[in-house]
């Protein structure tokens, strides 16, 4: 499983970062999208990857840490998630804003010099 | 204790009635004058009260514990020096304050100038009475800011935010420079602590830093008192009103830089260094003060040449040291305050009832205004240094401290011919002021008909004239005492007790001070013509200003060199500064792990799942999908990521974080509308580009592609070097086995949020808020571009009838879900202590509620049936959050603590009713009007285009029957 989910960390976050290297704003916003999920799930398997044991617990007793996964991480990313999508609203903005007062869609607002 | 209250309240006073005074309306000039001088007046009399004490060797204390855990203590004291200095800063800025309000004009605001004023008092006292050398210099460089804030008191003349700015620039660079010595005296002597500090200049003399401690900490005193060659900042300070100037740059400000050179005598002088530099730059001062004095022709500048030049030899007597010099500086300080403050009010009276301080328009005013004349004519007798005066009593004891001092260095051999030449140049300076101005012809042309002050005005120069003319009469019986207490308070208890005498007999001093009489009378007299019409400066000299070399050293500092450098290693393209970013990431992480050789990979610890491996594949050809169709095909570039999002989301719920696949599966949908709707808004791109084919794109996307791999393989690896490591015992157990029992949840993601770590997230949500309204900010100012304005090729094609039911029973089941939605997102809500769900699920649900709801109709049909208040859900959730957090303050518990209870509620059974859901609920709250908020903005662009097309088509109706009609 680790092979898959560092594999899959590693393509996510390398497409996200070519995007990023874009001159193009949509293609940068993607990038940024698939970015984000590369690091979320980057924090998430700090906690390693354990298959079937939510950290949600009994009423009362004994709590025996080991049988559960890793709530912090999990915690992390949650309020990760949200904040990446704010950032994400926040860019496609700025990216409207600016294809509507330059006209063009490059990230420095104006066409590459030939 | 009641000394120690005093002093407490003697150091406060002025701030409070700066506070005060800052609060009068702009044109209460008799209140704020009032308020000025009932609070120096006040200090005053706390002062004076002091005295006794003070005059028999006692030091007064005033302490207030600030951080106690720390030692860390604000100390006050009050010592004979430091009693006299404040006394002085008093007396004269009483004086002061009596003498602005006739000064300043109606149309100036008042109240601003005597705040500014009063909270410089404070400052400068600050320095005066701080008991702690970092303390003092947090005050010194209070004294630089304020400065810069009276200098600047007139800011609409570019005169004046220039003088001010330089003064600025000048003299918190040199506090910087004080600041660093003050640490590493602190470091030596293992104390901030004035008295220890001062009690251990052996130790201090013979560390190896001591070179470099004194020559920060005499940076900072020489700037402070405009010693050469950081003299320069004074002259263009005298755009500031002239009430300033006679504060500033007679008993206070300048006297800074003299006052700590005194006081850290003890500590710091006495060595050869010391006395070279201290000395030399004193004397040098002297000299070039004095004698541009000359040839200046602005009254102002004069008299500020000539502060110059005698704090040159205040300096100077500083680097002598031995009690006679000490004491002889002292005096000097309190000689050369009163006559030139004096001399300052009598220049602005010239100023103000003539309207010009040109000394070459100026003259024959002694029959225009008599009583300042003689006022002003005693003044300069003062500075010159006439007998019978303050003046001619601390300049001789100077004269006799350079012939008496011998230490065998070649400055000290010269020291009686150089004070006798800045003697000569004094004599001349001030024999030119009294000529010029008040003998001579009658004026001719002046801007206004001079005549004598209003009585107040000239009442502060008839009182300092006359402490002139006592003191030099009668030195003994008025300052002496007082001065030797000073002294003694310098240089210890056992300081034999100077007396200060008018008449020593025929010695050298007072043939020194004969020969600088007559020479310089004579050489005014000779060459009286030539200094009129010459430049302004001595001959030769005069092209070499310190001023332009400080402006072209400035200019090139602040705006040439930045540019250059700016077009060099700067770039305003996004590209590279990103590639460098990352670039760095990954050097940064290469370079860590390349020495730890932590990177080392375990095997894999479960075994390879089937069904998690094949939802991989298809998760990477969406990633690698989303990036390669992003440029032409954006939107399936946005099915594409949808698509990774998904597989993201199922691994999180494969993996046991339930609330994170609820959570993200809710984003992906918020995020997919989002994007969705910020695509009507690009330009058309058609893959046929001819540009992206040639070799440069190609280099540049194969560049990229080297990055991003080799950055991914890092990622990758790192993650998986962490994931095939032992689990060691962490916090997230802690959480675990606490999450019932302290947070009253059983979802213990959920507990951490709300509870045990509330802070975070209410920071998160205060974040959410700011982004939202930054959205709906930045959209308001919005215009699409002409082009985006026209209707969508879809709806231009298709008639509005066969529009009509486009989708029509998906809209319907849309519609029908709302009422469902709103129970699903309760749902979340209510379960997310125990169970996977919670505000931010719930949140978004119910924004999602919202937004079927648009999608389903459209804008207006929505907007008419429910009004949902974006900015009052997120101002709402804020205040519930907030609130909660302060409830805990009512029973003595930090911000945030939680309280969990649950309530049974029949027919449903327990329910948790912890505070943390009230917390909750403000997330919640938050989350659906920041998401709204965003989305609504977003949405709302095409309802406008809208407006946009029909505003256009009126336009053009109307242009073209207006063709027609014409």
């Amino acid at each position: 499983m680790e092979y898959v989910m560092s594999a899959a960390i590693g393509i996510l976050s390398a497409s996200g970062i070519w995007l990023l290297l874009r001159p193009r704003t949509f293609q940068v916003i993607i990038g940024l999208c698939l970015l984000s999920y590369a690091v979320n799930l980057f924090i998430f398997s700090m906690g390693r990857l354990r298959p079937g044991a939510p950290p949600v617990i009994p009423k009362g007793g004994f709590v025996d840490a080991t049988a559960y996964a890793d709530p912090l991480p999990q915690a992390l990313v949650l309020t990760a998630i949200v904040i990446s999508f704010a950032t994400t609203a926040l860019f496609l903005v700025v990216m409207i804003a600016s294809r509507g007062s330059t006209g063009t869609d490059h990230v420095d607002g104006q066409e590459r010099e030939q | 204790m009641a000394e120690q209250n005093l002093v407490l309240i003697l150091v406060f006073l002025p701030f409070l009635g700066a506070l005060g005074a800052s609060t009068l309306p702009s044109d209460a000039r008799n209140a704020a004058a009032w308020l000025a001088t009932l609070t120096m007046a006040a200090g005053l009399a706390i002062l004076f009260g002091t005295y006794d004490n003070v005059a028999q060797g006692e030091v007064l204390r005033g302490t207030i514990s600030w951080v106690p855990s720390l030692g860390l203590e604000l100390t006050f004291r009050i010592d004979g020096f430091s009693w006299f200095f404040t006394a002085l800063v008093l007396g004269i800025g009483i004086l002061v304050v009596i003498y602005a309000r006739y000064y300043l004009s109606k149309s100036d605001p008042v109240p601003r100038f005597y705040a500014l004023l009063l909270a410089f008092t404070g400052a400068m006292m600050g320095v005066l009475v701080s008991g702690n050398i970092l303390m003092l210099v947090v005050y010194w460089e209070l004294t630089s800011v304020i400065s810069f804030l009276l200098i600047g008191y007139w800011y609409q003349s570019a005169g004046a935010r220039d003088g001010a700015r330089t003064a600025l620039v000048v003299t918190a660079a040199g506090g910087l420079c004080l600041l660093v010595a003050m640490l590493m005296l602190g470091k030596i002597v293992g104390s901030y602590d004035l008295d220890r500090v001062l009690s251990s200049g052996d130790a201090i003399r013979a560390h190896p830093l001591y070179p470099a401690v004194l020559v920060l900490f005499l940076l900072g005193a020489f700037t402070k008192s405009a010693q050469f060659p950081f003299h320069f900042w004074l002259p263009g300070a005298m755009a500031a009103p002239t009430p300033v100037s006679a504060f500033l740059h007679s008993a206070t400000m300048v006297k800074a830089g003299v006052f700590l050179l005194v006081r850290f005598t003890p500590a710091l002088g006495g060595t050869e260094a010391w006395f070279l530099i201290v000395t030399g730059a004193g004397m040098a001062t002297l000299i070039v003060g004095a004698v541009v004095a000359l040839f200046r022709h602005d009254l102002k500048g004069l008299l500020a040449y000539s502060t110059i030049s005698h704090l040159g030899l205040i300096t100077a007597l500083a680097g002598i040291g031995g009690p006679g010099a000490i004491l002889a500086a002292i005096f000097h300080i309190a000689n050369h305050a009163v006559f030139k403050a004096s001399l300052f009010m009598a220049a602005g009276i010239i100023d103000h009832e003539s309207g010009t301080r040109d000394m070459r328009r100026l003259s024959g005013l002694m029959r225009l205004m008599p009583f300042t004349g003689t006022l002003a004519i005693v003044a300069a007798a003062a500075m010159a240094g006439v007998p019978l005066l303050n003046g001619f009593l601390s300049k001789e004891m100077f004269f006799a401290e350079a012939v008496d001092s011998q230490n065998g260095t070649w400055l000290n051999g010269a020291l009686p011919w150089l004070a006798t030449a800045g003697g000569i140049f004094s004599v001349a300076y001030s024999l030119r002021f009294i000529l010029t101005v008040f003998f001579g012809p009658a004026p001719v042309d002046l801007p206004k008909e001079p005549h004598e002050p209003v009585r107040w005005m000239r009442l502060p120069v008839e009182l300092l004239v006359f402490l002139c003319l006592l003191v030099g009469i009668l030195p003994a019986l008025t300052l002496g005492p007082i001065m030797n207490m000073a002294a003694r308070s310098v240089l210890g208890a056992d300081t034999a007790y100077y007396d200060i005498a008018l008449w020593h007999g025929i010695n050298q001093p007072l043939i020194m001070s004969m020969i600088a009489l007559a020479v310089g009378s004579a050489i005014y007299l000779i060459f009286a013509r030539q200094i009129a019409e010459g430049p302004e400066g001595p001959p030769l000299f005069y092209r070499i200003r310190a001023q332009k070399i400080y402006d072209w050293l400035m200019f090139r500092l602040s705006w040439k060199w930045p540019r250059v450098m700016s077009r060099i290693i700067g770039t305003e393209k996004l590209q590279p500064q990103l590639r460098l970013l990352v670039l760095l990431a990954f050097f940064a992480a290469a370079a860590a792990l390349w020495h730890s050789r932590s990177l080392e990979f375990g095997p894999e610890t479960t075994p390879v799942a089937p069904g998690f491996a094949l939802m991989w594949v298809v998760g990477i050809a969406c990633a690698i999908g989303a990036a390669w169709q992003a440029k032409y095909h954006r939107f399936a570039a946005l099915v594409l990521l949808g698509g990774a999002g998904l597989i993201t989301c199922l691994t999180f719920a494969w993996f046991s974080a339930p609330d994170l696949a609820v959570t993200q599966l809710l984003v992906e949908i918020v995020t997919t509308v989002l994007l969705l709707l910020g695509l009507r808004w690009l330009p058309k791109r058609r893959e046929e580009i001819a540009e992206d084919k040639l070799l440069p794109a190609q280099i540049r996307r194969s560049r990229d592609l080297v990055i991003a791999a080799l950055s991914g393989l890092g990622i990758a690896g790192i993650a998986y070097a962490i994931m095939t490591r032992p689990v060691i015992s962490n916090v997230g157990n802690w959480f675990l086995a606490n999450a019932y029992y302290e947070g009253g949840g059983t979802n213990v993601v959920n507990v951490i949020l709300v509870d045990f770590r509330a802070f975070d997230t209410f920071g998160e949500i205060t974040v959410l808020a700011i982004v939202g309204l930054t959205v709906y900010s930045l959209l308001r100012r919005f215009r699409p571009t002409s082009e985006s304005i026209a209707a969508p090729e879809q709806q231009q094609v298709t008639s509005s009838a066969a529009f009509k039911d486009y989708l029509y029973v998906p809209s319907v089941i849309m519609l029908w879900m709302f009422p469902v939605l709103i129970m699903i997102s309760a749902y979340f809500f209510f379960r997310g202590h125990d169970l996977p769900g919670g505000g931010f699920a719930a949140g978004v649900t119910l924004a999602i509620a919202f937004l079927l709801q648009y999608i389903a109709t459209n804008v207006r049909w929505v907007e008419a049936r429910i009004t949902v208040l974006p900015i009052r859900w997120m101002g709402f959730g804020l205040l519930v959050a907030g609130g909660t957090g302060m409830g805990a303050w009512i029973f003595g518990y930090p911000f945030l603590t939680a309280y969990a209870q649950y309530i049974n509620v029949p027919l449903i059974g327990d329910v948790p009713a912890a505070t943390a859901l009230a917390f909750d609920l403000g997330v919640f709250a938050v989350v659906v009007g920041a998401t709204v908020l965003m989305l609504i903005a977003i949405a709302h662009q095409s309802l406008r285009a809208a407006r946009l097309r029909e505003q256009e088509a009126e336009e053009k109706e109307e242009a073209r029957q207006a063709g027609e009609a014409a």
